[in-house]
């Protein structure tokens, strides 16, 4: 595993070995398994009687958590988002159906997959990993940050499909209008376009935020389950149901999930229908 | 030139400006593609366009201006204005972009000449369909264009809501000197409008020229149909009973007595006699209801595509056209040179005047 990433060794071995065992992309592939150790360890904090006393009950922290992953996620890939749409609806290019399908495929793949994918590529010694650490000293595998992006990849095509269904109903006469009146093309989408798509822009931002809120499969690949760095609420979920006696934490957690999603849900609806009535339509 | 798809327009149209020009045909006659090869929204397949001796598309030479550099002003028939922003945004939204372009039409004096003030605030979805073809045009004129091209904009309204932009529309004329092409295929419109009428038929200019002229164009009436065939003649208004509501026009050498409100002596009219209405005798008439009777002579006879035939009668130097039956001709044995009199009802004229200038 470690081989085809040698070229980059000298630089790894300056960090701790502690640091080290982390970012061996072999470990968090296998997942929570290997782990046990550090996962028991964990379990402790979730015991009964310290919960109410602390106050960072791990409720909170996975809210917290899966909150800001998911912020930072859609705030990362809403631009790229809107500019695949675009190019997906309006330009002409070969390989355009390939591309296509590229951007959807996280709707299909298995959400592991898609996490060992960016391991490889991100991870320490992957080469935008290595490239990201040398140039800007960005690490992104099992942190926040990577727990985001593994988010912003899965919730890529929801986001995309939403936004695009908005560009698709922009009447292109009113672009041919702020032509005449002397709009040039930036000045035409930022004027004209841009806000015309807003509300599939807010519908894909929310969906995809309350989607986000819930990946479970590629962040805990690529970012694994490190309690307050990227033990989200799925993640808390599933770690408390593996503990003894967590069961209690598990259905509240679990209730917690089911009260943020539909509140998304409700929330994207709501405000589609406000920018819809302030756009006219 | 242009080939857009089995459709081919094929015109060659020099204006002059300024003035109305209207394009007139029927739907299909290339009329709009003709406005937006202009405009510059389609590229011509061949050919050349060129507004005031610059040259904005030369097909030959690989160049063309880009829209939004061309100043050239549009109107489209569904309006277009942009759902999310005020009337007032609308409106604004050319002029913010006009460039070195000069003022000649101030915001404050669009939003006056167009009745805007009391929607300026409002979002366009809460306008009337008439309402929405002002704000479009007051947006078009606020970019300071140097021709504004109007297609159909009141095809897709009601007569009452015509009645809502047309005036505008006149009041414009008179008081701009921005060139506009006034596309459409309704012929009252152009009468009202128009200075100058190209006639599209099959993407091709059948003929083009002064209104008055064209409207003897047999062709142009095998476009609008025999019954709203008729000469289009100017008169200049020299008497005007508000009693009566008619007024007395200076027509050729002759005078021409018409039911018109609302013109003030000195004001230039425009009126089409339709041919249908005009009727044609050998004898002075008496005790007949007819106002105008008007000597003059039969300059042309032909048949007309509808089963009747068409008078052409010059009357003190306007030329008339008269609708007259095969057997009503031969009973008179009108031939060209004969002197005849022309009969004219006050009345016919009612709807089909329409005044130029206003006079003073």
């Amino acid at each position: 595993m470690a081989l085809p990433f040698a070229p980059f060794a000298p630089f790894v071995r300056a960090r701790s070995a502690a640091q080290e065992e982390a970012l061996r992309p072999g470990l968090a592939v296998c997942g929570p398994g290997v782990r046990e150790s550090a996962e028991q360890q964990q379990l402790r904090s979730f015991a009964p009687a310290r919960m109410n006393a602390s106050p960072h009950s791990p409720e909170l922290e996975a809210l917290r958590l899966s909150l800001e992953v998911a912020v930072r996620s859609v705030g990362f890939s809403l631009p790229l988002a809107v500019l695949a749409a675009w190019v997906l609806t309006r330009a002409r290019f070969p390989g355009r159906l390939l591309l296509d399908a590229f951007v959807h495929l996280p709707l299909v793949l298995p959400p592991v997959a898609v996490g060992y994918v960016l391991l490889l590529l991100f991870g320490a010694r992957g080469p935008l990993g290595a490239w990201l650490r040398t140039q800007f000293g960005v690490q992104l595998a099992f942190t926040t940050a990577g727990a985001a992006l593994a988010t912003a990849v899965m919730t890529f095509p929801l986001m995309v499909r939403a936004i695009r269904l908005s560009l698709e109903n922009v009447d292109r006469g009113l672009e041919d209008a702020a032509r005449t009146l002397g709009a040039a093309p930036l000045d035409r989408f930022v004027s004209i376009t841009l806000p015309l798509m807003l509300p599939g822009i807010l519908a894909g931002a929310v969906t995809a935020f309350a989607a986000g809120l819930g990946e479970f499969g590629a962040v805990i690949t690529f970012a694994s389950n490190v309690p307050g760095v990227t033990r989200t609420l799925p993640l808390a979920l599933y770690t408390a149901m593996q503990s003894p006696g967590g069961d209690a934490l598990a259905l509240r957690l679990a209730l917690l999930s089911f009260a943020l999603g539909l509140l998304g849900l409700l929330a994207a609806e709501f405000l589609v229908r406000r920018v819809r009535r302030y756009l006219g339509g | 030139m242009k080939q857009l798809g089995a459709f081919r327009l094929d015109a060659t149209l020099t204006a002059p400006t300024p003035g109305v020009i209207a394009l007139f045909g029927r739907s299909g006659s290339g009329k709009s593609t003709l406005t937006n090869v202009i405009a510059g929204l389609l590229a011509p397949d061949s050919g050349a366009v060129s507004l005031d001796g610059e040259v904005l598309t030369d097909v030959s030479r690989g160049m063309a201006v880009p829209v939004e550099q061309r100043r050239i002003g549009y109107v489209f028939q569904d309006a277009r204005l942009f759902p999310h922003l005020s009337v007032a945004a609308n409106l604004r939204y050319g002029e913010r972009r006009r460039r070195s372009a000069p003022t000649l039409i101030a915001f404050d004096e669009v939003v006056a000449l167009l009745g805007l003030a009391r929607v300026l605030e409002q979002k366009p979805r809460q306008l009337s369909g008439g309402e929405r073809q002002r704000v479009s045009l007051g947006r078009a004129l606020l970019s300071q264009p140097r021709l504004l091209l109007l297609d159909e904009p009141l095809a897709s309204l009601d007569v009452a809501r015509r009645e809502e932009v047309l005036p505008y529309l006149v009041a414009l004329r008179e008081r701009l000197s921005i060139p506009m092409v006034y596309v459409s295929h309704q012929f009252d419109e152009v009468l009202r409008l128009a200075t100058h009428l190209v006639l599209l038929e099959g993407g091709r200019v059948l003929a083009e020229g002064a209104v008055e002229e064209m409207s003897l164009y047999p062709e142009l009436q095998s476009v609008i149909g025999p019954d709203l065939a008729g000469a289009v003649i100017e008169g200049l208004v020299i008497r005007v009973n508000p009693d009566t509501g008619s007024a007395e026009l200076a027509v050729g050498t002759g005078t021409l007595q018409v039911s018109l409100r609302d013109v003030r002596v000195g004001a230039r009219v425009r009126l089409q006699l339709l041919a249908r209405d005009v009727i044609l005798a050998t004898q002075p008439v008496q005790g007949v209801s007819v106002r105008n009777a008007l000597a003059s002579t039969v300059i042309a006879i032909s048949d007309d595509d509808f089963g009747a035939v068409l008078v052409r009668v010059d009357v003190g130097g306007a030329i008339v056209l008269a609708r007259i039956s095969h057997d009503a001709r031969r009973a008179l044995r009108l031939r060209p040179g004969d002197a005849v009199w022309t009969l004219v009802k006050a009345v016919s004229t009612r709807g089909h005047a329409f005044t130029l200038t206003s006079g003073r």
